[in-house]
């Protein structure tokens, strides 16, 4: 278990962390622009390169930022609540139900918002109805919570196949990198980060009895922690971050997997310390695999969910590889 | 006189429909320990959760130093019981000090830290098992037996004047089971404490608890002192087989025939 202290030193250095890849981001593409100069147009002066770094950069930066850290923060809390390592924000159909949304409104013709907006309700559909398939008879067990995710979730990837296959050609890449996540369709950058700060600080004041949560449920139960109302509450409080970073950037792959597992093993596991460590690593792993969506090929741009899972799928399967059973 | 520790009454607990325990009364004041004991599935585990609150009793109610559970949060009810379940699953990798520092949790407010007298009870808990100087080791790599001891250490952790305890013998060789069993003798004796146990072994029920509650798994239960329950005759009904005590120096030993 960290000490206080420890574990403040571990946030403050991923803070760091986090600024640096800020600085990348708003300094790398296209137009160039210089680190002094960067701070500059951050402090309102008129330098060359302002209006790219104000007007572009900083919002898609800080909308990674959140995205990133919503979907560490639910894959952390997922987690707990399915006491199962290998749970990630999209593993109840969150994901499925906001895809199928989002792609609707694209295949009827809607843009910007209107696409927000299906996807919000795509994923809230999805959400009640795992909840309430899963909760039916009362148990709700983490094996029955599971499977009614991922059911779900298999019956909207069959929905999200069958609208590609009949969707006109010129609609088709849009989809595609609606799919795969991308931070260039966000509209506004203000709700993600809304949602970051809502959603920490309504897990935090909780962070100890998940760590009792994770140890079992009787136990946890039989310890102190009120463990009804506590698993509605994670469970909401995960769905919503997941839904929230969906509708901004689409379905951005591994990092609510990968992020909580590697900050686990660098930190252990006192939720105390994960959730605002994942929030911090998850934002600027975002934000850098974004800077590099960006430049990597420029003037193309990759969907930034391809990159973090090709930089996601290796360090996971080393890790799994690492960890002995 | 003062509340009982623990208190039931008119208790009834089912499993799957079917009435396991009904009318049960009882009541354990402080420094009493009940050994609880029965064929599998007779229902012991179940009416220990239900004792302990974990789960809501079918019929008649429970009362914790007098409160009925519904009259307590979680956390007061973990102030004032502490019960051992019979699995330890832990999906992710924690130290051994962490886990026991977990039994602190009711202690400490919201955005409280585990303070250096906390980590002092958890030590002092931690040699209490016999599990001093493994501080730093992961839990994965204990054996059975240690995990059953580093179960009990955070239950001593949690500081509760009432122990439930649901085969705490378990994996346990014979030196730890008979060092467990003295540690909470002790507890009774020195701290008032009182301990509910779910036991498999009659003579040593005989020999730690005053009292024993038999279990038949039909709904019927008998409870009294240790000396008139535990006898071949109702232990051979009670497991279905035939049972000769053999007595010595006061203790009983169980053979079956």
């Amino acid at each position: 278990m960290p000490s206080r202290r420890r574990a403040l030193l571990i946030l403050i250095g991923l803070c760091l962390l986090a600024l640096a890849s800020f600085w990348a981001a708003l300094a790398a593409g296209s137009v160039s622009v210089a680190g002094g100069d960067v701070l500059a147009a951050l402090l309102g002066q008129d330098v060359p390169g302002m209006e790219v770094v104000l007007q572009l950069r900083l919002p898609r930066a800080l909308a990674g930022f959140a995205c990133g850290g919503l979907l560490a923060l639910a894959g952390a809390l997922m987690q707990v609540l399915l006491r199962n390592p290998l749970a990630d924000p999209y593993v109840l159909g969150i994901s499925g139900g906001a895809g199928v949304g989002a792609l609707f409104a694209i295949l009827v013709g809607l843009s910007g918002l209107g696409t927000d907006l299906f996807a919000l309700t795509g994923a809230m559909a999805a959400t009640v109805l795992v909840f309430g398939l899963a909760h039916g008879d009362g148990s709700w067990t983490q094996t029955r919570l599971l499977l009614t995710g991922v059911i779900v979730a298999a019956g909207c990837g069959a929905l999200v196949a069958l609208m590609l296959s009949i969707a006109p050609e010129a609609k088709l890449r849009g989809m595609l990198f609606w799919l795969m996540g991308d931070l260039g369709q966000v509209n506004d950058w203000w709700p993600p980060v809304l949602a970051l700060a809502a959603a920490l600080a309504l897990a935090m004041p909780f962070a100890r009895e998940l760590n009792l949560l994770s140890r079992g449920l009787m136990q946890a139960q039989a310890q102190g922690v009120a463990v009804g109302r506590l698993r509605y509450a994670i469970y909401f409080l995960a769905s919503l971050a997941t839904a929230s970073s969906v509708t901004a950037a689409g379905s951005i792959g591994f990092v609510g997997l990968v992020v909580p597992h590697l900050v686990r093993l660098a930190t252990g596991n006192d939720q105390r310390l994960l959730l605002p460590a994942s929030v911090l690593a998850g934002g600027a792993l975002l934000v850098s695999a974004d800077t590099l969506a960006r430049t990597l090929i420029a003037p193309q741009q990759l969907p930034v969910g391809v990159l973090t899972a090709l930089i996601g799928v290796p360090v996971f399967l080393f890790l799994l590889s690492r960890q002995p059973r | 006189m003062s509340t009982p520790l623990l208190e039931a009454r008119g208790l009834r607990v089912d499993i799957a429909g079917r009435a396991v325990i009904a009318g049960l009364d009882f009541s354990l004041a402080a420094g009493e320990s009940l050994a609880i004991l029965g064929r599998n599935g007779a229902g012991k585990s179940t009416l220990l959760s239900t004792l302990a609150g974990l789960r809501a009793p079918a019929g008649g109610e429970v009362r914790l130093e007098g409160d009925p559970y519904a009259a307590l949060s979680p956390r007061e009810a973990a102030l004032r019981r502490a019960w051992l379940g019979q699995v330890q699953a832990d999906p992710f990798a924690s130290g051994v000090l962490e886990t026991v520092l977990t039994g602190r949790h009711p202690h400490l407010g919201r955005w409280q830290w585990e303070s250096a007298e906390d980590a002092r009870i958890a030590r002092g808990a931690l040699a209490a098992v016999g599990l001093a100087g493994m501080e730093k080791r992961e839990v994965q790599t204990l054996s059975g037996g240690e995990r059953q001891r580093l179960a009990i250490a955070t239950l001593l952790a949690q500081a509760a004047r009432l122990y439930l305890l649901d085969e705490p013998l378990s994996h346990l060789d014979l030196n730890h089971q008979m060092a467990v069993l003295e540690l909470f003798a002790g507890a009774a004796r020195d701290c008032g404490a009182g301990v509910v146990m779910v036991l498999h072994d009659p003579g040593l029920a005989h020999r730690y608890c005053q009292r024993v509650l038999l279990v038949h798994g039909d709904g019927r239960t008998e409870e009294g002192a240790a000396d008139d329950m535990l006898t071949a005759e109702r232990l051979s009904a009670l497991y279905g087989y035939r049972l000769r005590l053999v007595e010595s120096d006061g203790r009983r030993c169980f053979i079956p025939e």
